[in-house]
C-alpha cells in the first residue's frame, strides 16, 4: 500500500480522528456515544497508520508495551473506581452514595464515576483493538 | 445438487421463522411486553440516580457497571487467546514441526 | 390478511431473520475459512438488529433526557445497552478465529477446507 494518496490523506485526516474520538468518549454521558464507539473510533485511527504507512511507524507512536501497560492499567483504574464504593460503606461500584462529585445535568463534568468509568472504558477498547490487531499482523 | 438442497432447506427454516414471527407482539408498539417496569425505572429515575442524561450510559456504567467489567475481562481474555495462539513461546517453530 | 398484516408490522424482525438464513447459507456451502467468519458474522449482525429491533418504539426519540422538555417518549434502552456485550464477544470470536486461520495457512498452505481434508487423508493414509 505504498501510494502517495493514501499515505497523504492519512497524514491528513487521522488528527481529526483521534480529536472525534475523544469528544466521543469525553460526552459520553450526555451526548450519543460512549467509552465503546469512542475507543473503536481510536483504535481505528491507529490501525489506518498501521495499513497505510506500515507497521514500524504506528508501533512508534504506540509500542507494544506501552498498549499493553494502558490495557491492564484501564481495567485496574475500572477496579479502584469500585473500591472506593466499598471504602465509603456501599455497595462496589455505587455512586451516588460514595460521595463522587454529582455536578449539575448536562455539564461535561458531572454524573460522578460516569466519566471516570467511560474513560477507562474508552482506553481499554482503544489499546485492545491495536494490540489484537498488531498481534495479528506481526510477522515473527 | 448439494447447493440446491441447502437452499431448500434454508427457504424451508426461514418460513418456519418467519410463521413464528407474526405471531410475535406487534414492533414498535408501546404495549409491548419488553416495555415494562424495568424500563419504566430507568426512563424515569435515571436522572435522579445519576446526574446523566444518557440513559444508555447510564445504565451501562452505573446500574449495570458489573456487567461492563465482565466485558472488560472478555476483552482482556481474547487478548490472551490471540497473543496464545500467534505468538510461540515454547522454543522454535521448525522444532514443532519435527514432532 | 391478518398474515400481511403482521409481516408488514413486523418487518424489522423478518429483515433480521433473512439476514440470519443469509449467514447461515455462507457458513454452510462455501469451503473458504475466510467465508465461514465473514457468514458467522453476518448472523451476529442479524441477532443485534433483532435484539434493537425488539426495543423501538414508534414515534419515540432516542433515550436521550432533554431536562427542559417534560412530555418525551423514549425508546427502550435496555436493549440497547445490553447487547453490547454481544458486540465485544463478536469481536473475541472473530479475532479467535483469524488468528487461528493465519496457523492453519502457516502449517497447510491454504485455508480451503476440502484441499485441507484431502491433505489429512493423504497424512493418515501413508
Amino acid at each position: 500500500m505504498d501510494d502517495l494518496i493514501v499515505r497523504t490523506v492519512t497524514k491528513w485526516i487521522v488528527p481529526f480522528i483521534q480529536v472525534y474520538g475523544i469528544f466521543i468518549i469525553l460526552h459520553g454521558h450526555i451526548s450519543p456515544g460512549g467509552g465503546f464507539s469512542g475507543g473503536a473510533v481510536l483504535g481505528s485511527s491507529i490501525i489506518l497508520i498501521t495499513l497505510s504507512l506500515g507497521y514500524k511507524k504506528a508501533s512508534g507512536i504506540i509500542s507494544h508495551n506501552t498498549s499493553a501497560l494502558l490495557e491492564s492499567g484501564s481495567i485496574i483504574w475500572y477496579v479502584l473506581i469500585g473500591i472506593v464504593g466499598i471504602i465509603s460503606g456501599n455497595n462496589f461500584l455505587t455512586n451516588r452514595g460514595s460521595g463522587f462529585y454529582m455536578g449539575e445535568v448536562g455539564d461535561v463534568i458531572s454524573s460522578g464515576m460516569i466519566p471516570l468509568i467511560t474513560v477507562a472504558i474508552g482506553i481499554k477498547v482503544a489499546s485492545t483493538v491495536i494490540t489484537l490487531f498488531h498481534t495479528i499482523i506481526e510477522e515473527d | 445438487m448439494k447447493k440446491i438442497f441447502f437452499i431448500m432447506t434454508l427457504v424451508l427454516l426461514w418460513g418456519l421463522m418467519v410463521a413464528s414471527i407474526v405471531q410475535m407482539p406487534t414492533s414498535g408498539d408501546i404495549e409491548n411486553p419488553s416495555y415494562n417496569i424495568t424500563t419504566h425505572y430507568y426512563i424515569n429515575k435515571s436522572i435522579r440516580d445519576t446526574n446523566a442524561p444518557n440513559i444508555v450510559s447510564a445504565i451501562i456504567n452505573d446500574y449495570r457497571a458489573f456487567d461492563t467489567l465482565g466485558e472488560a475481562t472478555v476483552l482482556f481474555i481474547s487478548i490472551i487467546a490471540g497473543s496464545s495462539v500467534m505468538k510461540n513461546t515454547y522454543g522454535n517453530k521448525k522444532e514443532k514441526k519435527v514432532d | 390478511m391478518e398474515i400481511l398484516r403482521g409481516i408488514v408490522d413486523n418487518i424489522n424482525y423478518i429483515g433480521a431473520l433473512t439476514l440470519f438464513v443469509i449467514g447461515l447459507y455462507t457458513v454452510l456451502t462455501h469451503a473458504n475459512l475466510l467465508k465461514k467468519v465473514i457468514g458467522i458474522n453476518i448472523m451476529e449482525t442479524s441477532i443485534f438488529l433483532f435484539f434493537v429491533s425488539i426495543g423501538y418504539l414508534r414515534s419515540a426519540e432516542s433515550p436521550i433526557i432533554d431536562p427542559t422538555r417534560a412530555d418525551q417518549v423514549f425508546v427502550n434502552p435496555l436493549p440497547s445497552a445490553l447487547i453490547l456485550t454481544g458486540i465485544v464477544v463478536a469481536l473475541s470470536v472473530t479475532v479467535y478465529s483469524l488468528s487461528l486461520i493465519i496457523k492453519i495457512y502457516e502449517e497447510y498452505g491454504t485455508i480451503d477446507l476440502n484441499e485441507i481434508m484431502e491433505m489429512r487423508g493423504n497424512l493418515s493414509d501413508g
